[in-house]
């Protein structure tokens, strides 16, 4: 295995093997999405053991890797025991500090980002800010614009944010987590 | 009794009436959550999709917490917040070099060692065993248990033996006097954080759960997560237009059904706070 290969990252990271997996299909069999997948999880797992450059490309610049809901259904049914939602995780970060988001999945990253934003402005979740964020990175201005008023009134949305005290502490954990980012 | 509890951000917002339901029912069985202080937001599906360290950091920075108050047990009812407050106490655990990575940025003492107990964890341990006594109005109704993913999978780090096909909420409800159905959807993922930005993903995933549990029978759906809740409920217009019809049955929390069969009211268990109306008197 050559130390440039995605597969060998992959592995120092994860610590899966991906050359242990024997194309067996369970992953893709039972995963709730794989019918809207440009590369299902077997065919994924597949191109990683080829170690072949274009395919590590394709990989990273595909829908697959954003729309999988990390249900872990593949790795608890897979005969080798094979980590790929971990390995899915390893690949999103990868994709995503290189700028190869899919275009399909903008959507889902971007959604991601507002939740981190949120949170990393007040240390809890702030649904409201969350999805003021959204809307406004996202572009999708009018989604969902009955609900909002509904929750409120069943009480389920807070106007105002709740803030956590160590302020200073928490910032610790976000400086410098998304520096290297290309965009 | 006083346990330690880690609420999480979902049950001070959008899952209240799962708060308020879980507050109520540990009050009536003389047990005290104490709400450990100070904490953040576990980082929930965003963190680990798009960041390692801080995926394990915001969750280890609770468990610190939790820590340094000496609580032996951490309650933690949020089954997204569960799984990620497990899965990190599990990989740094194995990982020696990367615990000492994130204890070095959390700057707080942290042995990684306190106990998590999720809901039904809890549950089985310190409501069960007081029900007998506690039980004053029977739910005599066929429900559907739905567990989904987080609270079982990946089934070497949930400690779950029955990742297919669990029984532990069954085992609640029965003694609640409810009859729990055999159906093959309670692992199923209802499509969790797409609620946003794929709706429409939702609106299939849950819908087939919401379909199957009804043609089966069922007259309520009953839950342990606050996001399957809110995909089964409040996603309930998503759901009617990819089924082509529309659905009645509610969807409650294991902790809502517990605090009716204890008598308290309707109100008490926050079900005015649910999308889809509940109404589980219903007779088989």
């Amino acid at each position: 295995m050559d130390k440039e290969d995605l597969s060998f990252k992959v592995r120092q990271d994860t610590g899966v093997n991906v050359r242990e997996c024997y194309q067996c299909g369970k992953c893709t069999a039972g995963c709730p999405v794989g019918e809207r997948m440009d590369l299902r999880p077997s065919v994924i797992m597949r191109m990683l053991q080829s170690g072949d450059t274009a395919s590590e490309e394709e990989i990273l610049l595909s829908n697959s890797i954003w729309l999988c809901l990390t249900c872990e259904t593949c790795y608890s049914r897979c005969p080798m025991e094979l980590d790929i939602p971990k390995v899915f995780d390893y690949l999103r970060e990868k994709s995503y500090a290189e700028g190869k988001v899919n275009s399909q999945s903008s959507d889902i990253v971007t959604f991601h980002k507002s939740f981190l934003n949120a949170v990393e402005r007040n240390g809890r979740l702030h649904e409201m800010t969350l999805i003021l964020d959204y809307k406004i990175h996202s572009g999708n201005l009018f989604q969902d614009i009955t609900l909002a008023p509904e929750m409120y009134s069943k009480g389920k949305l807070h106007l105002l944010p709740e803030h956590i005290k160590d302020k200073k502490g928490f910032a610790r954990l976000f400086k410098d987590q998304f520096k290297k980012r290309k965009s | 009794m006083k346990i330690g509890f880690y609420p999480g951000c979902s049950l001070t917002g959008s899952s209240r009436e799962y708060n308020e339901s879980l507050l109520a029912i540990a009050k009536e069985a003389g047990i005290e959550l104490v709400e450990i202080n100070d904490w953040n937001c576990c980082g929930a599906t965003a963190a680990h999709n798009l960041n390692k360290e801080l995926s394990l950091s915001l969750p280890a920075r609770n468990l610190a917490i939790a820590e340094s108050e000496e609580m032996d047990e951490l309650v933690v009812p949020c089954a997204a917040c569960f799984n990620r407050l497990v899965m990190t106490q599990h990989e740094l655990s194995e990982k020696k070099d990367l615990k000492k990575v994130i204890s070095e940025k959390l700057q707080m003492p942290f042995k990684n060692e306190i106990r998590i107990l999720n809901v039904l964890q809890f549950l089985e341990k310190h409501i069960v065993p007081r029900l007998d006594q506690l039980v004053k109005s029977p739910l005599e109704i066929d429900v559907a248990c739905y567990y989904g993913c987080l609270l079982v999978r990946p089934q070497n780090v949930m400690k779950s033996e029955r990742f297919e096909d669990p029984m532990s909420m069954d085992t609640i409800m029965q003694k609640l006097g409810a009859n729990p159905i055999d159906w093959p959807f309670k692992t199923e993922c209802c499509g969790a954080g797409f609620s946003i930005s794929k709706t429409e993903i939702v609106g299939e995933l849950s819908g087939k759960i919401v379909r199957n549990a009804t043609g089966r029978g069922a007259k309520a759906i009953v839950v342990a997560c606050p996001m399957c809740h809110s995909n089964l409920d409040m996603r309930r217009p998503a759901i009617d237009s990819y089924l082509n019809m529309k659905m009645d049955i509610p969807v409650i929390y294991i902790t809502q059904a517990i605090a009716l069969a204890m008598g308290l009211t309707p109100r008490q268990a926050g079900i005015q706070r649910h999308f889809v109306p509940v109404n589980l008197t219903v007779n088989r």
